[in-house]
């Protein structure tokens, strides 16, 4: 119930341009992923939406009503900080029913209200405690039960999985999905750096470099068809191969794609390959990486479980039929073969 | 163990120098402390005789007397006898006779109780108590009596009389309340108003708000005893103000103000500003973010302050005799004992109980607010504070 429309979104802090003409659309109940390398401006697209830093031009709809001027806390939004941002010197019960306290809701109904959520969380018995007595995944779940509790209509993360270690950000990963199955109505803009967390978890990712929207898309459509170099220099890991030179101008391009998934690996030379002498191999039991320095610069491939070349051999490297990226002059997606 | 002792000093020896010199800072700091207390507390004549650290062992002390004349001296036993007590009119006279002499070079040539034999065959007994014996085989001559030297030696004693002398004979106790009355107040007004603008300054988006900053940092470096005339003249132009309680909590206000808001703008602006932007989406305004969320937190720099305020005001002398004035009922502590140093200043057990009855306030506030007053200082190279 909350449609989300970003037209010509500027920003700027004096000289300093940080957003460039965003445009976007996101509609109720989407899960959508902003991601981008650091300083790309989408913890400041994050904020802008959430009312925290002010809009230099364009505006920001929510529901079909412009809220440029809107403070935050009249947005209907509700956002989860990287920090997390829970109030130190308040037990966990003041902090999830804070917001509830300054909109005048009834006492009994606070209780109510936070007593439900504590309870989707599994905070219950942790309610009279501080957050310095927590552990960093409940503390995720503070932050997470006090935008919850508010029904506000959009939810705003902003890296919430940063401050986790390996093993719990997965497991709030996927907590932050059901989250999301549970709530279908509620839209939610997450931003992170972390590509793994954006395939995973949106709707539609948005890519955004340099303050500029790179490309919008279900998280297939930009592994599949990146629209330019970046987006598909971006998403992926290992990174696509970006070849540049003879095997481009071969295939009509100035940059050929291909990714390290699809690229046979063989001892002899055939049609199309390029040859080069592994430099090292990485094994990862799943699967393996194989580094090889050809022609054409370092080109990463990538075989499933274990691998049969060794550092120093000699190999042949052959992109798969039909899954190569070209890309034009100005790093644009050329459609076609 | 005493090897990992070893170890650990060698291996860091910059630590064990630290240490080393915090014992020293502290015992240089503590002992006078310590001295004052101890001295405060003893018998003002034994704080006459030694120094406060043998406050545990007994004291000897040389005095004289003099016997009565001849006029007291009874017939005994075809002996001319006086009886008496080497303590009479004499001043402080307190103790036990250990020794005594006849001459003034040997004050202790005889134990108390043995008789000693002048060369015309007169003798003379001194007893521990002072009681003597004085007899002659013929008649005593005219005149004053005999010199009596003698050695007391005064077992430790403690007492509280120096205390209550001072707190309600010498005025100081009336002083200790006024002083009080000036700092308290003088402590709170100035917090009370520069955590408000320390937010304010801090985190509030008002224009020209650098240039504030600038300028309460300028005031910084005002000396203070530029402004008491022009003060001085505004508080009689006013009447009301001058040499009332009123009058000197405003004018400490205003001298603490800019350094109070100096210290909280820097401890309120390095708060995580996360938390102020969680509070403003969380649909809280400024005065209650304020209430809620800054004034808990910034429990350490109020405290520091309110420990820096407390001691000026406390320890201060200058504005105090400028705006409260030096009649009788309004002086404070640091005037009354600037005039007991002029009037009694021979007189140790007054003036030690004085000092310490003035210290005695500052340190409690210190040791109750000192955790916050440490973290206070740190505040800003930790992160989280």
């Amino acid at each position: 119930m909350a449609d989300i429309k970003l037209t010509n979104l500027n920003k700027s802090y004096g000289a300093v341009h940080i957003l460039k003409d965003v445009n976007l659309d996101i509609t109720s109940g989407e899960f959508v992923v902003f991601v981008g390398p650091s300083g790309c401006g989408k913890s400041t697209l994050l904020r802008s939406i959430c009312g925290l830093e002010s809009i230099t031009s364009g505006t920001l709809e929510i529901d079909h009503a412009v809220v440029n001027e809107v403070p935050p806390s009249k947005r209907g939004i509700a956002m989860v900080f990287q920090s997390y941002a829970l109030y130190p010197h308040m037990s966990v019960y003041e902090n999830i029913s804070f917001a509830l306290e300054n909109q005048g809701v009834p006492r009994d109904e606070i209780k109510a209200r936070v007593g439900k959520v504590a309870d989707m969380l599994q905070l219950t018995p942790y309610l009279t405690r501080l957050p310095k007595a927590l552990s960093g995944g409940q503390r995720q779940r503070v932050a997470i039960g006090r935008a919850i509790v508010r029904g506000a209509k959009v939810f705003l993360f902003d890296e919430p999985l940063s401050n986790l270690d390996a093993a719990l950000r997965v497991a709030t990963r996927m907590e932050i999905a059901k989250l999301k199955r549970d709530m279908p109505q509620t839209t939610m803009i997450y931003v992170t750096h972390d590509q793994v967390e954006a395939m995973t978890l949106a709707d539609r990712i948005v890519v955004l470099q340099a303050g500029r929207v790179e490309q919008v898309g279900t998280p297939m459509e930009l592994y599949e068809k990146p629209g330019n170099v970046f987006v598909a220099g971006f998403i992926g890991s290992p990174k696509m191969n970006l070849i540049t030179g003879a095997p481009a101008e071969k295939a009509r391009c100035t940059t050929l794609g291909v990714r390290p998934e699809h690229l046979d690996i063989s001892t002899k030379a055939s049609a199309g390959s390029m040859a080069g002498t592994v430099e090292y191999t990485e094994v990862l039991g799943s699967d393996s990486f194989i580094y090889v320095a050809t022609d054409h610069g370092l080109i990463t491939a990538r075989e499933n479980g274990r691998t049969a070349v060794k550092t120093g051999d000699r190999v042949h490297l052959k992109p798969m039929e039909g899954q190569v990226h070209r890309f034009d002059d100005n790093g644009k997606r050329i459609e076609g073969k | 163990m005493s090897n990992s002792f070893i170890d650990r000093i060698r291996l860091e020896p910059s630590r064990f120098a630290l240490h080393l010199a915090v014992i020293i800072v502290v015992a240089l700091w503590t002992l006078p402390t310590a001295g004052l207390l101890v001295s405060s507390l003893r018998d003002k004549n034994l704080i006459a005789t030694s120094g406060w650290w043998t406050a545990l062992t007994t004291t000897d002390r040389s005095g004289q007397g003099r016997t009565k004349d001849a006029s007291a001296a009874v017939e005994q036993d075809g002996k001319f006898v006086i009886t008496g007590n080497v303590f009479e009119g004499v001043e402080d006279a307190t103790g036990n006779i250990k020794a005594f002499g006849t001459r003034v070079a040997k004050p202790d040539e005889f134990p108390a109780g043995a008789t000693a034999t002048y060369e015309d065959g007169r003798t003379l007994v001194v007893n521990g108590d002072g009681a003597y014996t004085y007899s002659s085989p013929v008649k005593f001559e005219e005149g004053r009596g005999q010199r009596v030297f003698y050695i007391t030696s005064m077992p430790p004693k403690f007492t509280t009389e120096n205390y209550s002398n001072v707190l309600f004979s010498e005025g100081i106790g009336r002083s200790f309340v006024n002083s009080l009355t000036v700092t308290i107040p003088a402590t709170i007004i100035p917090i009370l108003i520069a955590a408000f603008a320390a937010y304010a300054l801090a985190w509030m988006k008002i224009p020209g708000r650098g240039f504030m900053i600038a300028v309460v940092v300028g005031l910084l470096v005002v000396p203070l005893q530029m402004s008491l005339i022009p003060l001085l003249k505004l508080y009689n132009a006013t009447g009301f103000l001058s040499k009332t309680y009123l009058g000197i909590w405003l004018a400490h206000t205003g001298f603490g103000l800019p350094f109070a808001i100096y210290l909280l703008r820097s401890y309120i602006a390095g708060l995580p500003r996360d938390l102020i932007e969680s509070a403003q989406v969380d649909g809280a305004n400024d005065f209650k973010i304020f209430r809620r969320i800054i004034l808990p937190l910034s429990f350490p720099a109020l405290a520091s302050f309110a420990i820096f305020q407390f001691l000026w005001v406390w320890n201060d002398l200058l504005v105090a005799i400028v705006f409260l004035g030096t009649e009788p009922d309004k002086t404070v502590l640091t005037y009354k004992l600037n005039s007991l140093l002029g009037s009694r200043g021979g007189n140790w057990e007054i003036l030690t109980a004085s000092a310490f009855i003035t210290i005695i306030v500052p340190l409690l506030v210190f040791f109750s607010l000192q955790r916050y007053f440490v973290r206070g200082l740190l505040a800003g190279s930790v992160k989280g504070g």
